[in-house]
């Protein structure tokens, strides 16, 4: 099972390349949703890409703009379904 | 007391001229919207007033008065004469919903030109047919979002500049950028204002059909007309109001109703310009003391969903008025509005096409929970038979809801696409392609789309863009796209593939499409769900048949499928 510091590192890179269209200093802090930077629709494909990368199912009642809101939150909901 | 008191007086007494007169406009004399959105305000002695209170992230705040609005909007409209803009050319706006937005679009109508504004999570695709089509010849934008618009650069020989809003300068530029910064600019006193007549071109604005690219509609300056008295009396704004639009103006209730009519009432208004949360969205009606609130129905549903606990946390006793658009407002969400802010949301329904409210709950009237109200006072409306065109009068029987084509922000062209413009009309009725009934008190219900494009959180998909967009992906051999039900955005993309040899359909596969697709149109066009197929229904012309998938998603009865391809 992955340590968190690695969950937390494998989104942050992903959150960078696929959502981040220029020079964005991002963080594991930094507000993703609430700052919209990923809207409702595109936290559907992250949330996608944390199923098929780690195997596993988050129940879309879950899935809250909350738990998505920075890379520390929503490391610490993937190991909830690990 | 409502500004529009009677509703039924309303309709008797109601004549566009005197709107007009409201604005001290007659027929034949000047309408410059710009004009009208800083100078008219200021002269009416509201120079320091409060014209926009706009928060970003980190909690930035600006403020400015009508004094600023004209200043800059000015400043604005100078800049771009000065690189040769003029009367007719289409300037772009492809911004998040920074205050450069909001003033940009004043400068620029100003002088003449057309504004354009887009959506600024368009991807590269989206944003080339739209600026292809229009010809545009400059572009408004921030750092964050020139990359898109270098990427496509090469194929939009009329695209001659790219000015950047927020850049630093330590970079240099990259070609045909022009780096402006409007808070550094020396403030414009005075420019001339170009002589806008009822028919000149003011905003294009691009809406998705079910076939063919996406349209530009054209409208002109008198709009300003409708979408003043319908701020007035549906959204009942006044002098004292503190005023939020939750739209975004890429699309068009956020330039009708977010920009125009709240600038040219010398209303303050206040732009959110962050993410979605119930919470920050309480606090920020909190912090300004908000009275007037106008959102969708997507917005008030991801509210219902974040609880009651969270709306109990927070002082929204301000809230004076209510409204919603974009898609049907479900009775549920009327009844919960009503539950915790005291007052329901009011429904209105419009289009891009309409550019102003065009049926609506009025304040002041009883509100029936799931309708859509009753039209708006001097438009003739009714529900067509859809085989003959002529109008329906027996109650509750559903038919196509239609306009006579005579109120002043009514679009006047399909932007070089008169042909698919002129398909709108039948027996001199304008078409707005959605299904209603009307009851006994003059109530429309909404029953849906007459076709297939997919609303969703009140944005309109093309199911025809998405699916050539889904072609080139080099997995994809057919697509077929349609609406899915969903509970929150009331609609959302799925996609129907066939896959070409050699590519294994698995779910790493379909991310990568939707990420494609997210990339090269939008968030709001991509695929939520992807179902692989063998074969897709069709015809045995060799038509993809998208109803029978769309029954398949919705439950419904296929219907008649006697042309259906067999084996």
């Amino acid at each position: 099972m992955p340590e968190i510091n690695e969950l937390k590192e494998v989104i942050l890179k992903y959150v960078i390349n696929e959502y981040a269209e220029e020079d964005y200093n991002l963080t594991y802090d930094s507000p993703l949703i609430s700052s919209g930077l990923i809207d409702s629709f595109s936290m559907v494909s992250l949330k996608r890409f944390l199923e098929v990368k780690y195997k596993i199912s988050i129940p879309d009642d879950k899935a809250t703009p909350e738990a998505f809101d920075n890379v520390t939150t929503i490391a610490n909901l993937v190991l909830n379904y690990l | 007391m409502t500004n529009i008191g009677s509703y039924e007086d309303r309709l008797k007494n109601f004549s566009w001229s005197n709107a007009g007169k409201e604005l001290d406009y007659c027929e034949g004399d000047q309408i410059n919207i710009g004009w009208y959105c800083s100078d008219r305000v200021c002269q009416l002695g509201k120079s320091e007033k409060t014209a926009l209170i706009w928060e970003g992230r980190g909690d930035e705040v600006r403020r400015y008065s009508y004094n600023d609005i004209r200043l800059l909007s000015n400043t604005f409209g100078a800049f771009l004469r000065g690189l040769g803009v003029t009367d007719g050319d289409r300037v772009c706006l492809f911004m998040d919903k920074i205050p450069e937005l909001y003033i940009g679009l004043v400068g620029i109508l100003k002088i003449g030109a057309i504004a354009q504004p887009l959506f600024s999570a368009f991807g590269d695709e989206s944003l080339f047919i739209r600026l292809e089509n229009a010809g545009t010849r400059a572009i408004i934008t921030q750092r964050k979002h020139a990359s898109k618009i270098q990427k496509i650069l090469d194929q939009l020989p009329n695209l001659e500049f790219i000015i950047v809003v927020d850049d630093d300068g330590k970079k240099p530029p990259k070609p045909k950028e022009i780096l402006f910064r409007l808070d550094q600019a020396e403030p414009v006193e005075q420019i001339d204002i170009f002589p806008a007549k009822a028919e000149t071109a003011s905003i294009l604005h691009y809406t998705s059909g079910t076939t063919g690219q996406p349209k530009g509609v054209k409208h002109v300056h008198s709009s300003l007309i409708s979408q003043y008295i319908t701020a007035k009396w549906v959204l009942d704004l006044r002098d004292d109001d503190i005023y939020w639009c939750t739209a975004d103006p890429g699309w068009v209730t956020g330039t009708s109703y977010g920009i125009i009519a709240p600038f040219a009432m010398g209303i303050t208004q206040c732009v959110m310009d962050i993410g979605f949360s119930a919470e920050a969205w309480y606090r920020f009606i909190e912090k300004h003391r908000i009275t007037m609130w106008y959102s969708a129905p997507t917005a008030i549903r991801s509210l219902m969903k974040a609880g009651d606990e969270v709306v109990r946390q927070f002082d929204l006793s301000s809230l004076r008025h209510l409204a919603s658009v974009g898609e049907p407002l479900n009775a549920e969400a009327v009844v919960w509005s009503d539950r915790m802010f005291g007052k329901p949301f009011y429904d209105t329904y419009w289009q891009t096409e309409t550019g102003s409210i065009m049926i609506s709950n009025f304040p002041g009237m009883k509100v029936k929970p799931g309708s859509m109200g009753r039209p708006f006072p001097g438009l003739t409306a009714a529900i067509l038979d859809p085989d003959t065109f002529e109008p329906i009068h027996e109650v509750n029987k559903p038919g196509l809801i239609a306009f006579r084509h005579d109120w002043p922000a009514r679009m006047r062209t399909y932007w070089n696409n008169e042909e698919t413009f002129q398909k709108k009309f039948r027996n001199g009725w304008y078409l707005t392609g959605d299904r209603s009934t009307i009851d006994k008190d003059g109530y429309y219900w909404f029953i849906g789309r007459d076709d297939d494009v997919i609303n969703t959180g009140g944005h309109l998909v093309s199911p025809f863009e998405v699916e050539s967009a889904l072609l080139e992906h080099p997995a994809v051999a057919e697509s077929a796209v349609v609406a899915k039900p969903d509970q929150v955005n009331m609609e959302v993309v799925k996609a129907f593939v066939t896959l070409n040899p050699g590519f294994k359909a698995d779910d790493e596969l379909e991310l990568d499409i939707m990420n494609f697709i997210r990339k090269k149109l939008s968030p709001l066009a991509m695929p939520q769900e992807i179902e692989y197929m063998d074969r897709l229904p069709k015809t045995r012309s060799g038509k993809i048949m998208r109803r029978v998938l769309h029954a398949q998603e919705w439950g419904e009865e296929i219907g008649d499928i006697s042309t259906l391809e067999n084996d």
